[in-house]
């Protein structure tokens, strides 16, 4: 059987769980495997047996741990979708497996369509007859679902359009003079055609890193409080629950369990982690033990994190900064009120929640953190699937760039537009061919 | 009236470009064939301007030769001025045009034509098409002829209901003063078949004894041309030469004075007309600001003074025709001797055929040409040679040919027809083709020769010839790759010996390749390789230089091949597909797509309807 091209996503189900898969699936799923996975013991996915766990590594690009997993592999035809699959079995939450799979992506994987896993194991015949409306029901509810999206989207975007529109412009013209070159028509100009890959490519960078932020208007910044008991946590939550109104309760896409609550702080949703834990620990004496902090710790993208600026420090608070070192964190030093006993060589805010003080500060360091352009209704890549489709484009860019220089002829480098223009295609739905020939004609006087 | 009048497998209607590719591709494969025209004296015309070839164009003529077609081999025969275009812009587009000479070549087709077996050729003026149910048997003539056939191929051009607009000047007929077939579009109607209305046009002819030439820019063949056919041996020759002139401010300004006469401007032309072949009035409108407008001076074949002014179509009396013209440098005093006209004219919309071309509504009807809504000699031709040799196959009750997007620019040009309609005069354009780097001219027949042998329409000697090439190809590739380089002190010595760059480490000779101005000839005596053929040696060059590249196409192609072989079973009913999308629902109902790969390109049809598609279709094979 001739595998597909290979497919990634997360496969276990949103929130937090103990351990989150990653999946890839088609013909060079063991070779991305590779790329990005270093076992402890040095042997590689390709050389290892069917079905067997494997302890190791997925690494990023300049072959820092990512997370520290369990890889499976699992070769055609005995898997799930009949194709080559390989699996990452992470620890970490959320996070984590997003920064896999976009490892995955960038090895050369395709981020999988909702339902395509299972549509691969049907069409393959791993799933018997009965399953295929069941199948059908999942491809369509991704088209329900897309349509309902579309017209907040990136794809609709200004920017978007204006980008394409560049594209198509330059395109257009090495076309007009390849398809009529007997007409009069001014020569294509590569350095031209350079700057404007190199500016659309400056774009989608911005674009890109907007991608963070982008997730967390979607799904809020994991956020943690620590510190050591009654040194105000519960004070503090119940202020970022308390001040504003508008507190977040229906966002898409994420699940909530009993201990997360949502902040809303100037347009940005924190998540706040344990706020359970938090309250209760309120009510009686607090024995937040520092195994608690370093879980919450973990799984935050940001860490709040409060020293008693009226007391001396402890051992306790030791640990914390521990804890949060090389991590995005805010230190705060709480009870500001009271006379400081406490100097820091780190960089801190001083808050007290009783008179106000520092606290139009620290909104001000959390709206900075999350990193929102000013413009983030339009602008902002939302998820992976625009991510993954940008960056593509991104890529075709730049080997248009070294097609450039290469200088073999430019019709090798409308190759690398049109590929980049079929990838933002994706997300706008629209497609290149008849758009390059509207405007061959509609610029350009040729014919005979 | 009417009488029995002969039997026949196949029958072509029409006997212009895409005609008498049909009916030689049907009896060259062994079905007796009739081939019906109008006027034996104009069998292969080009109305339009004297020349075949160019971007995309040329593609298709070495397409139609490798298939086994007569195009190639008779423009090599018969033209008179060669040009290589676009050889700076990538080795994709290079691009073969030529002069033709209008008169000889027509005579070379004629008699081709005459001496083929298999093949009657006939003055007829077909009226109507027989139908019984939903098959076609037969057609009925002007002068009360049947004669029956299993297929029938309309290929009748410009000439449905044609309308000749010269200015105020309006009369029926087809091109140069033909008639035109005015009752066979009313029995297509009766046959429930959806017609367009289309537009075309052409420039005057001036007689080259009243031009300046010394006012011109002089354009000459290539020193060494290049020819079409696979099978030329004779060097082709260039015997005339082109000329170049501009427009100015006062031919613009005379066009603008007299527009309210254009009969395009002014509503006599209802047609539409094709946006890369504007006529003059039509180009001032679109772009004031262009200074001037490029003229070619072509000349119309070797024993005529007749030049084409290519450029310059228009429909406009002929007064502002003969005041306009002689605003132009060169042509001051320069005396028409036909004036430029607009063509309006019924065509099909393809949109009702299968990719073989045939109807999807009758059995047995097959249509190909300008009558399908295209424009050019060499789109006819292509769609000519493939619903000849589709209407054999249906004849012989063998399997279609059906030509992938990603194997020649015929499938590109075929697949958009059938699938996104046309809604101007369709031109082939290398824009359309997604991955040209497969689709280039010079290995035509490596796509496609194989193609051509198994319908019958490649001869032995092609054959012969097609094979030997590429077993050398194949062979000195496997040696090229497999020899090994060290950078030892002899390998770089004979490389610098012969003025080449050293190697730093070891590589396969291939390798070599992909440095720029590495030719088989230059490392031939060096490493003291076999001699071969040039265009094997060019092949190999090209294949090496550009793997990289080829590669990347080549993946991408795969990936929607898979898609163009799962089949649409004809009798689905898109109803019972509740997942569909209404709008998808819709086209697919309309277009009844052969394969899931066409379903994929129908506009409105997402990828998620594809795969909605493709689970239907398993559960329907398991079931």
């Amino acid at each position: 059987m001739k595998q597909e091209e290979t497919i990634s996503a997360i496969s276990t189900a949103a929130g937090e769980g103990g351990i989150g898969i990653v999946r890839l699936s088609g013909r060079t799923a063991l070779e991305i495997g590779d790329k990005i996975f270093r076992s402890l013991n040095g042997r590689r996915l390709v050389d290892m047996e069917d079905r067997k766990m494997i302890l190791g590594h997925v690494i990023d690009g300049s072959a820092r741990t990512i997370d520290e997993v369990m890889a499976v592999m699992m070769r055609a035809p005995h898997s799930y979708t009949c194709e080559d699959v390989v699996e990452f079995h992470c620890h970490g939450g959320l996070i984590v497996l997003r920064n896999v799979l976009s490892r995955t992506l960038e090895a050369g994987a395709r981020l999988a369509e909702r339902g395509e896993f299972t549509k691969r194991a049907f069409l393959n015949g791993r799933l018997d007859l009965s399953q295929a409306q069941a199948v059908l029901d999942i491809i369509q509810s991704k088209t329900d679902a897309a349509l309902e999206l579309a017209e907040h989207r990136l794809a609709g975007s200004d920017e978007l359009k204006e980008l394409r529109q560049k594209l198509i412009d330059a395109d257009a013209h090495i076309e007009a003079v390849i398809d009529f070159p007997e007409d009069d028509l001014e020569g294509v100009e590569l350095d031209r055609i350079d700057r404007t890959a190199a500016d659309v490519i400056g774009r989608l960078d911005e674009m890109l890193a907007t991608e963070t932020s982008g997730r967390i208007m979607r799904e809020g910044l994991q956020t943690a409080i620590i510190g050591k008991p009654n040194v105000g946590k519960s004070s503090l939550l119940n202020y970022l629950l308390k001040s504003e109104r508008a507190i977040v309760t229906d966002i898409p896409g994420t699940t909530r369990d009993s201990i997360e609550e949502y902040a809303d702080i100037e347009g940005i949703p924190l998540r706040i982690i344990d706020t359970a834990g938090i309250r209760a620990a309120s009510d009686e004496v607090e024995r937040i033990g520092i195994e608690r902090a370093r879980d919450h710790a973990q799984r935050a993208e940001l860490i709040l994190a409060l020293i008693d600026g009226s007391t001396p420090l402890t051992s306790e608070d030791e640990e914390i900064f521990k804890l949060i070192d090389g991590r995005d964190a805010i230190i705060l030093l709480t009870k500001s009120d009271l006379p400081r006993a406490v100097e820091l060589d780190k960089k801190f805010i001083s808050i007290s929640i009783k008179n106000g003080e520092g606290l139009d500060e620290l909104k001000r360091a959390i709206v900075e953190r999350a990193g929102l352009p000013s413009n983030r209704e339009l602008n902002v890549v939302r998820d992976a699937r625009e991510a993954d489709a940008l960056r593509r484009a991104r890529k075709h860019l730049t080997e248009a760039r070294d097609t450039i220089k290469m200088n073999i002829g430019i019709d090798f480098v409308s190759i690398d537009f049109r590929s980049a223009l079929a990838a933002l295609g994706e997300l706008t739905g629209e497609t290149v061919d008849e758009a390059i020939i509207d405007e061959i004609f509609s610029k350009f006087c040729v014919g005979k | 009236m009417s009488f029995q009048s002969g039997d026949y497998d196949v029958i072509v209607i029409g006997a212009g470009h895409a005609g008498i590719e049909a009916a030689l591709a049907s009896a060259r494969i062994g079905c007796r064939t009739l081939l019906t025209t109008l006027s034996l004296e104009n069998i292969a015309m080009m109305p339009c301007n004297p020349s075949i070839g160019g971007p995309a164009k040329g593609h298709l003529v070495r397409e139609v030769d490798a298939l086994g077609g007569q195009m190639g081999i008779a423009a090599d025969q018969t033209c008179i001025q060669f040009r290589t275009l676009n050889v700076s812009k990538g080795i994709a587009v290079h691009a073969l045009r030529a002069q033709a000479d209008k008169k000889i070549y027509q005579a070379v087709m004629k008699e081709v034509v005459e001496n083929t077996d298999n093949l009657d050729v006939k003055q007829e003026l077909v009226e109507k098409i027989i139908v019984e149910g939903d098959r076609v048997t037969g057609v009925l003539t002007e002068t009360g002829e049947i004669f029956n056939a299993r297929a029938i191929i309309l290929a009748s051009g410009t000439y449905l209901n044609g309308r000749i607009i010269i200015g105020e000047t309006i009369c029926d007929g087809g091109p140069n003063g033909q008639r035109a077939a005015i009752k066979l579009s009313s029995s297509l109607i009766d046959l429930g078949i959806r017609l367009m209305r289309f537009k075309t046009g052409t420039p005057a002819r001036v007689d080259g004894r009243s031009l300046d030439f010394s006012k011109m820019q002089l354009q000459e063949g290539d020193a060494q041309p290049q020819c079409f056919s696979f099978m030329t041996d004779e060097p082709v020759r260039n015997a005339v030469d082109c000329y170049l002139t501009y427009t100015n401010e006062r031919t613009h300004e005379i066009l603008r004075r007299n527009l309210h006469r254009a009969p395009m401007a002014n509503g006599v032309i209802e047609g539409i007309g094709p946006r890369y072949c504007p006529s003059i009035e039509s180009k001032i409108i679109r772009f004031p600001d262009k200074d001037r407008h490029q003229l070619f001076l072509e000349p119309e074949g070797l024993r005529t003074q007749e030049y084409y002014v290519q450029g310059m179509s228009t429909s406009m009396p002929v007064d502002v025709q003969i005041e306009f013209l002689h605003t132009i440098p060169g042509l001051e005093r320069a005396k028409i001797m036909r004036p430029g006209y607009a063509i309006e004219y019924d065509c099909i919309d393809p949109l009702q055929l299968k990719p073989t071309l045939e109807f999807k509504s009758i059995a047995g009807l097959f249509s190909a040409g300008q009558s399908n809504g295209t424009s050019g000699y060499e789109e006819a031709a292509a769609q000519g040679l493939m619903a000849g040799i589709n209407a054999a196959m249906t004849v012989k009750d063998d399997e279609p040919l059906v030509l992938k997007r990603s194997e020649a620019y015929i499938g590109v040009l075929i697949d958009d027809l059938v699938t996104k309609g046309t809604n101007e005069p369709y031109r082939m354009m290398t824009a359309r083709a997604e991955y040209r780097l497969l689709l280039r001219q010079d290995n035509a027949d490596m796509r496609l020769t194989a193609h051509g042998r198994r319908v019958g329409l490649v001869d032995d000697e092609r054959w012969a010839r097609f094979q030997s090439k590429r077993s050398e190809i194949e062979s000195a590739s496997r040696l090229l790759s497999g020899m090994m380089l060290t950078p030892s002190v002899e390998t770089n010595g004979k490389l610098s010996a012969a003025g080449l760059e050293e190697i730093k480490s070891a590589l396969p000779i291939a390798e070599l390749f992909r440095r720029s101005g590495i030719t088989y000839e230059r490392l031939r005596p060096i490493f003291d390789l076999p001699t071969i053929s040039t265009e094997a040696a060019r092949q190999i060059e090209t294949n090496f230089f550009y793997e990289g590249y080829i590669a990347k196409q080549s993946e991408q192609a795969e990936k929607l091949e898979r898609l163009e072989e799962k089949l649409i079973p004809p009798s689905l009913d898109y109803d019972d597909i509740l997942n569909l999308r209404a709008e998808a629902r819709e086209k697919l109902k309309q277009i009844r797509p052969r394969s899931i790969g066409q379903a994929s390109r129908i506009s409105g049809v997402s990828p998620a309807d594809v795969s909605v598609l493709l689970v239907w279709l398993e559960r329907l094979t398991r079931s």
